[in-house]
């Protein structure tokens, strides 16, 4: 330190002793500030991507704007937006489907995927290894993928379906029973307003089931053995074993897999928007909110409508997510 | 009835029966699921003449080649491929990199605000993507970031899950003697994560990297809307739009499709215990 050439001693220790006090308190909010540098990509990205669109979305669904003529273009408009949205019979058109949709699709999901789990447990762990492989293989493709292959396989002419369909009437053994089918041939799987709902929920049904099934399957691995066991020499049977012990013990298990296809059904978007061949054919019965959603945002480019008709879902999914959570909310995180 | 059945003379072949039964269904299951799979690859040996018979064709047919030059007609197919690879790949890294850092101050740090943020995080979770789908687009688009890669990736870094199972993951395999000790031997903070932290958060690394990695690769929302030129757009995208091409080459498209699972379907089946048993712990718990 050239300073320190020209000051007597007792003054350098001083500074000395300045500069070291200073050097602690620098570390010491350097220590002090070692998280907020390791959570400082969850703040920045976050805040970004976040917090300040949120805001902005409040500000945006009061306003009238159209993205491609510039944020300059944004006009006041008050709440008329979301007076149109509500008074829009789409919207209310959109909101039942969804709500169809994610009945059809999500209850069926839990019914066949607890007992498929409990059979599954049953089984060694190789086994089981293998078969929870199979069945979650659908999850983790893209659902653009599967809806692309069922978009195929539902063709009227030519589909899968159709083809066993017609099989199945004019098979020899099996005419007597499903001749009748042959009336409504070809069926139009995804062109027929009445069917659409029907089709499009069984490609959720099916894309998720298994996914369900693995967590049902962890759950049940977390039940003592001895427990069955005990019940097994109460003389309880199989299926009292199913109903007394598996179902009550597996409640969190049973509450958390539900909130997540309320959640997940309730923003359908892609099995729709493919099966549909983007909304084009048979739009009024398979038309989800999220999808209603892209085409005011994206096809209309009214962004304002389209912020307040994001409200109204996020209200939506709040209500229905909170119902259950009032509901079953207690019982189902007892366990926990 | 039940009378019979109990009968210890029969138990024996109730019991066969029973299995029997239980693996017919676990076997129609398999076969449910994995179907749709085998018949987009069977297809994809099929022109549009054997495939819009009228009878059904379940045997393979010979125009597999064809349909592999019909997919680059009508797709910029491997660019697509590659463009996913890069989205998914970048997106991967860089969330191991944010979740484990976040998650391990989360878990360790006692600081100002750590319950907010993990308050924060949770909540976010429940927030469904189209609803943060316009906010997103609009602040890509004052970012100037439309249509490019890195507006389709970074967002998604920080994933609520994976910094929730990181989290727990270093509350549950991190021992706080070992952060004490690298911290008398000298080690600086970033030190301590770096070198003693991040090697032990191994496993739970792996799921997380899988998990995101199937996230992006899949993604169709977020680059729908933003990226708009061709040579830009993912897989899925590309997929997507052949439909609105008059007189689809449906082989053609098939083979894209089977194409499109094989990478997501090779990393499953190598890591498919450690995926499964990640997500379900990271979830559950």
């Amino acid at each position: 330190m050239s300073r320190n050439l020209d000051v007597s001693p007792e003054v350098s220790d001083v500074v000395r002793a300045a500069d070291t006090a200073k050097a602690d308190n620098i570390k010491r909010l350097w220590n002090k500030s070692t998280p907020y540098w390791f959570v400082s990509p969850y703040l920045i990205i976050f805040g970004v991507f976040g917090v300040f669109p949120i805001f902005f979305m409040v500000f945006l669904s009061f306003h009238h704007w159209n993205p491609v003529a510039g944020l300059g273009s944004m006009r006041w408009v008050g709440l008329e937006n979301y007076e149109l949205a509500l008074t829009d019979p789409m919207l209310w058109q959109a909101m039942w489907n969804t709500l169809v949709m994610a009945l059809l699709s999500g209850i069926p999901q839990h019914l066949v995927a607890l007992p498929m789990a409990y059979l599954l447990v049953s089984l060694g762990a190789h086994a089981r290894h293998w078969l929870t492989t199979a069945y979650f293989l659908p999850y983790i493709t893209s659902t653009i993928a599967v809806s692309m292959i069922f978009y195929i396989m539902y063709s009227p002419q030519s589909g899968l379906i159709n083809h066993m369909l017609r099989a199945l009437a004019d098979g020899t053994l099996t005419s007597w029973a499903f001749g009748w089918i042959n009336n409504f041939m070809p069926i139009a799987w995804l062109q027929e307003n009445s069917l659409i709902r029907y089709s499009v929920s069984f490609v959720v049904f099916w894309k998720y089931v298994g996914f369900n099934i693995v967590i049902y399957t962890a759950g049940l691995a977390t039940i003592p053995n001895d427990l069955y066991e005990a019940a097994k020499i109460d003389g309880a049977s199989s299926f009292q074993r199913f109903r007394y012990i598996a179902l009550p013990l597996m409640r969190p298990f049973i509450f958390f897999a539900v909130t997540l296809t309320i959640i997940g059904n309730m923003n359908l978007f892609e099995e729709p928007f493919v099966l549909t061949r983007g909304l084009q054919t048979a739009a009024t019965n398979g038309m989800s909110i999220s999808n209603y959603l892209y085409r005011v945002a994206w096809e209309w480019l009214d962004m304002g409508s389209a912020a307040a008709i994001s409200w109204i879902l996020f209200l939506v999914i709040g209500t229905f997510t909170g119902l259950y959570f009032w509901l079953f909310g207690r019982k189902g995180l007892e366990g926990n | 009835m039940i009378r019979i059945l109990e009968n210890e003379h029969y138990q024996r072949g109730v019991y066969l029966a029973g299995k029997l039964i239980l693996w017919f269904i676990l076997l129609l299951g398999v076969v449910i699921t994995v179907f749709p799979f085998i018949w987009s690859a069977m297809l994809s040996t099929h022109d549009r003449s054997t495939m819009f018979s009228s009878t059904l064709t379940l045997q393979l047919s010979d125009q597999l080649v064809n349909n592999y030059h019909q997919l680059q007609q009508i797709m910029p197919f491997w660019n697509a491929m590659f463009n996913s690879m890069k989205v998914a790949g970048l997106g991967t890294l860089f969330s191991l990199l944010f979740c484990s850092m976040i998650g391990y101050a989360l878990a360790v740090y006692q600081f100002r605000g750590r319950n907010v943020i993990f308050t924060v995080m949770i909540c976010s979770m429940m927030i469904p993507p189209v609803l943060t789908l316009i906010p997103y687009f609009m602040v890509i688009d004052a970012l100037g970031l439309t249509n490019t890669h890195l507006a389709v990736w970074l967002p998604f870094t920080i994933s609520p899950f994976g910094i929730f199972l990181i989290r727990q993951y270093v509350v549950a395999s991190v021992p706080r003697e070992l952060l004490e000790a690298a911290k008398l031997d000298g080690a600086s903070e970033f030190r301590t994560y770096w070198s003693v932290v991040l090697p032990l958060l191994r496993p739970g690394l792996a799921t997380l990297a899988i998990v995101q990695f199937v996230m992006l690769w899949n993604n169709f929302l977020h680059p729908l809307v933003i990226l708009n030129s061709r040579e830009m757009q993912v897989i899925t995208q590309v997929l997507r739009s052949v439909q609105s091409i008059p007189n689809t080459p449906w082989g053609a498209v098939m083979l894209g499709t089977t194409l499109s699972i094989l990478p997501l379907l090779v990393i499953y089946l190598l890591s498919s215990k450690q995926m499964i048993s990640g997500l379900t712990s990271g979830a559950v718990k």
